[in-house]
């Protein structure tokens, strides 16, 4: 969305509200792990904003951080959330096919998938680099233990086992080549922790690890942390995936609560440069591109393979990778 | 003390008509509609989802590492509740009162405490890792959790009987010319039995089902560390709703039968 | 004294001394196991709430979230103790008073909530009141929150707590049989009279070293509050959880710092305890000695 679209619609919305009488809203913003910190800014700045064109309105924001697919059987289970920020669009999915509480088409409501800001999977050594990974080929190597969530319950953890599958793909030229690679990969794997930030945890931590396969955003807040930048460092591997996390509005719950308006306005807002610039101060890619060149230094340019060209979407995805009986359970089961 | 049918006092009917009725409702049916929603599968679908490879291993792990929890726990609990019955000493009304802390300390800060004890780099941890093992995210860090969790439990069961159990009768058996371990074995032992069971039961039954504080220490790996509980979570994670509730009605069952037979021996070993 | 009495008490003695060495290491040995189990534990909680010093220890403590979490998790407690109570009392009168059949399940029962994985009883309230379960659709027509909102927790909170109070007076209740019970009958009290008086008294400290117990549980439970709290910051959140919350957002002294409060109030609960638990003991003597 351009910044004149952008500032109409706010102006459109200034107008509107302007005329209506004051209001308490209080909106439940359920979200994943890593998001904390992000939401965190975002949400104060967000009230500023709304209540620069409603001024007598009083605007709660409540969060609720979790695994993103505890956190969608939330939400189905009736937690009244009345946006979802996931951190895969299949969880939303999930949301929307049993709860039924937004329409299966969510992710054309908004512009570029209704994703607004997107990541990358990154390698977190510790500092200098002792075992001297490079890239995903590293990581088989003798004595590298690498630390990733577990796939069943993190949505980060998915990002990370297609990268990887992505690597193994090219490097080995067919399917049965990657899941060599990825089987060989886990063998590595000393802690699966049920959620993203677990794993974080358990490699800043607890000192677990030669490796952590991380979000981008997640690395770059661990080397933020009080000396976290003489600890460790960002290794950028040759191959990786875009990852989309999504959000949306949960009509249903929205509508219930009278929060439909304010709702779509948080979501709109994060594609605003200041929702932007919020996202990318949080380690985020930004999408809107005068934002992004301002932060070109901080985000390396990598080769990215993308959910829906190489995977067929996450409708495809999910249950070859990770439903029962998928790759991940044959992995380990052969073991 | 007579335990007999008593016409005489009231409040049969009241009693054990809110018994019934409080435990139906927080209990019972709550439980009940788990096994409805299991009962959409057919025996057939609830063997595979049951016999599935991951959901045997972490079966093996949830009841192997517990019973090994209580076995030690068995141990090392009658040992404290020996001393702390028998022996004066400084500091033993402190050792008495903290003993039930597991209990009141939440599981999850049980969890992160261990894990900052027994991760490789922990106080703990570090010494084994010299020795050139691991605690944590390992079978050993699991029972270690489930030990500290389910420690009350021998201790506090076994104490009162042993406090009933006069010091003479020891010493007279001791007079008699009885060794140390065969006063034990012939004259505590046997006394000691029933409540002995009572709590190994107890926290074997505790420990199979604990969450908060094994998920921090355990690692979490499929086929390797992975507990049921955990299990049940990544299947709701999954939306398999009627997976998680199959492995729920399996440890429910387990559990009940368990607990029923240790109260039947109770009985049994008390009235014989 | 006879001649064989002195011999006996003699070589009792001998028992004695000879004792003293095995006394002395069982003692050690008794510290030892307190010591790494109970003790460690406790002392790396604190001392790592105490790592950036008193000042963040208590900023931690009094932050408005931390604060919220404290006063949810004291609701919580306030609601599900008294309800364990009532049905702790009722329970044991009516196991320990009559005989009946099916007495043993019935204990089995009161039990079961000990041996229930938390993860399970989070999961049943989901099934029962989750918009998907049995009286979903129901509930949320008439607008009425319970999983994800105060009374999930709380339920899930008894739940787990049930056992205790029962568990506690149900051999109490049993040692104590029924002839002043029957007693107080024949000179004509009445059921509550009979109660307030004869009953309550005998089991006094009985019932607060349960409810002590009860509340420690209840106020430390984890995995089932998990399942049914939603996670909502400030307003869903109980202590335990924000703990692990506050582990997760990189703030490890935060962290530890409400955990040593949860440990403070535990070690108040227990003190508590062992102050009934000593009256108990003494009219137990006391009693011995009419």
């Amino acid at each position: 969305m351009s910044i004149r679209r952008y500032a109409l619609a706010a102006l459109a919305s200034a107008v509107f509200a302007g005329s209506a009488i004051a209001k308490d809203y209080e909106l439940l913003n359920v979200s994943y792990d890593p998001t904390r910190e992000l939401y965190q800014q975002y949400n104060a700045e967000f009230i500023k904003h709304w209540q620069q064109a409603n001024p007598s309105d009083k605007v709660k924001i409540q969060q609720s951080h979790g695994g993103s697919g505890k956190q969608a059987r939330a939400v189905i289970d009736g937690l009244r959330a009345d946006v979802v920020t996931l951190a895969l669009a299949g969880d939303i999915d999930e949301v929307a096919k049993l709860g039924k509480t937004l329409p299966e088409n969510w992710q054309t409501r908004l512009p570029d998938a209704s994703t607004p800001y997107t990541s990358t999977i990154v390698f977190l050594v510790r500092k200098g680099n002792p075992k001297g990974i490079k890239d995903w080929g590293d990581l088989i190597k003798k004595d590298v233990s690498v630390i990733t969530p577990n796939p069943k319950t993190s949505g980060g953890a998915r990002w990370n086992f297609l990268a990887a599958w992505a690597y193994g793909l090219k490097a080995g030229g067919s399917e049965a080549k990657a899941q060599e690679y990825v089987k060989e990969l886990f063998k590595h794997v000393p802690v699966l922790d049920t959620g993203a930030r677990g794993s974080t945890i358990t490699f800043v931590n607890n000192g677990q690890g030669d490796v952590l396969l991380a979000w981008e955003n997640e690395a770059f807040l661990a080397l933020k942390e009080d000396g976290g930048n003489d600890k460790f460092e960002i290794v950028v591997p040759s191959l990786s995936i875009l990852a989309e996390p999504p959000v949306a509005v949960v009509d249903k719950n929205a509508e219930k609560k009278g929060n439909e308006k304010i709702a779509e306005e948080y979501l709109k807002y994060l594609y605003s440069p200041v929702g932007q610039k919020i996202a990318a101060d949080n380690f985020y890619r930004p999408r809107d591109e005068k934002v992004a060149a301002q932060y070109v230094n901080q985000f390396p340019k990598l080769d990215l393979v993308t959910i829906d060209k190489d995977f067929g979407g996450w409708k495809t995805a999910q249950p070859k990778f990770f439903n029962d009986g998928g790759v991940f359970d044959q992995i380990y089961s052969a073991q | 003390m007579s335990r007999r049918i008593s016409p005489v006092i009231p409040g049969f009917g009241l009693t054990l008509g809110y018994t019934l009725v409080y435990l139906s409702l927080i209990v019972l049916i709550p439980l009940g509609a788990m096994f409805v929603h299991a009962s959409q599968l057919t025996w057939e679908q609830f063997w595979n989802i049951v016999s599935a490879p991951r959901v045997l291993a972490a079966l093996k792990l949830s009841f192997g590492t517990a019973f090994l929890a209580a076995i030690i726990n068995g141990l090392i609990g009658t040992l404290l509740a020996w001393v702390l019955v028998r022996y004066t000493f400084p500091g033993r009304k402190i050792i008495d009162a903290m003993i039930d802390l597991p209990f009141a300390l939440p599981t999850a800060v049980a969890g992160i405490a261990l894990t900052a004890l027994y991760a490789p780099s922990g106080w703990v941890g570090q010494f084994a890792t010299d020795l050139g093992f691991k605690i944590a995210y390992t079978p050993l860090g699991i029972t270690l959790a489930l030990t500290f969790v389910t420690l009350p439990f021998v201790v506090r069961t076994v104490q009162p009987v042993l406090a009933d159990i006069p010091r003479e009768v020891e010493e007279a058996a001791a007079c008699l010319g009885a060794k140390p371990l065969q006063v034990f074995r012939h004259v505590l032992m046997p006394a000691l039995l029933p409540a002995w069971l009572t709590g190994f039961a107890l926290a074997f039954a505790r420990g199979v089902g604990e969450y908060g504080s094994v998920i921090f220490i355990a690692g979490n790996m499929p086929m390797k560390t992975e507990i049921l509980p955990l299990l049940i979570m990544v299947k709701l994670d999954q939306y398999d709703y009627t997976g998680a509730t199959a492995i729920g009605v399996l440890m429910l069952v387990v559990s009940f039968i368990l607990l029923l037979l240790i109260n039947l021996l109770q009985r049994r070993i008390e009235t014989p | 004294m006879s001649a064989s009495a002195i011999g006996a008490a003699a070589s009792a003695n001998a028992a004695r001394r000879g004792s003293a060495t095995a006394r002395r290491i069982l003692i050690g040995l008794g510290w030892l196991i307190f010591a790494l189990f109970l003790l460690l534990p406790l002392v790396i909680v604190v001392s790592q709430g105490l790592k950036m010093g008193v000042g963040t220890f208590f900023e931690a403590i009094f932050e408005a979230d931390a604060l919220s979490a404290l006063k949810l998790t004291l609701i919580a407690v306030a609601i599900s103790v008294p309800l364990n109570l009532v049905f702790g009392v009722s329970a044991a009168w009516c196991v320990s008073k009559y005989d009946f059949r099916g007495k043993s399940i019935l204990v089995t029962l009161i039990d079961l909530p000990f041996s229930v994985s938390p993860v399970i009883a989070g999961l049943v309230y989901v099934l029962m009141f989750g918009a998907q379960g049995f009286f979903g659709p129901w509930l949320q027509d008439h607008d009425i929150q319970i999983v994800f909102a105060l009374p999930g927790i709380v339920l899930a909170t008894i739940f787990v707590t049930v056992p205790f109070v029962a568990r506690e007076l149900i051999p109490l209740m049993q040692e104590q049989g029924t002839q002043e019970e029957e007693a107080a009958r024949l000179l004509g009290a009445n059921g509550w009279q009979m109660f307030w008086h004869v009953t309550l008294p005998n089991i006094k400290w009985g019932l607060i070293y349960g409810v002590v117990l009860c509340t420690a549980r209840a106020m430390g439970e984890f995995g089932a509050v998990s399942v049914v709290s939603g996670h909502i910051r400030g307003v869903t959140n109980t202590l335990p959880l924000h703990v692990e919350i506050l582990y997760n957002e990189y703030n490890h002294v935060a962290a530890f710092s409400v955990a040593s409060l949860l440990l403070i109030l535990a070690l108040f609960i227990l003190l508590l305890k062992q102050w009934s638990e000593n009256r108990i003991n003494r009219l137990r003597h006391s009693a011995a000695e009419e």
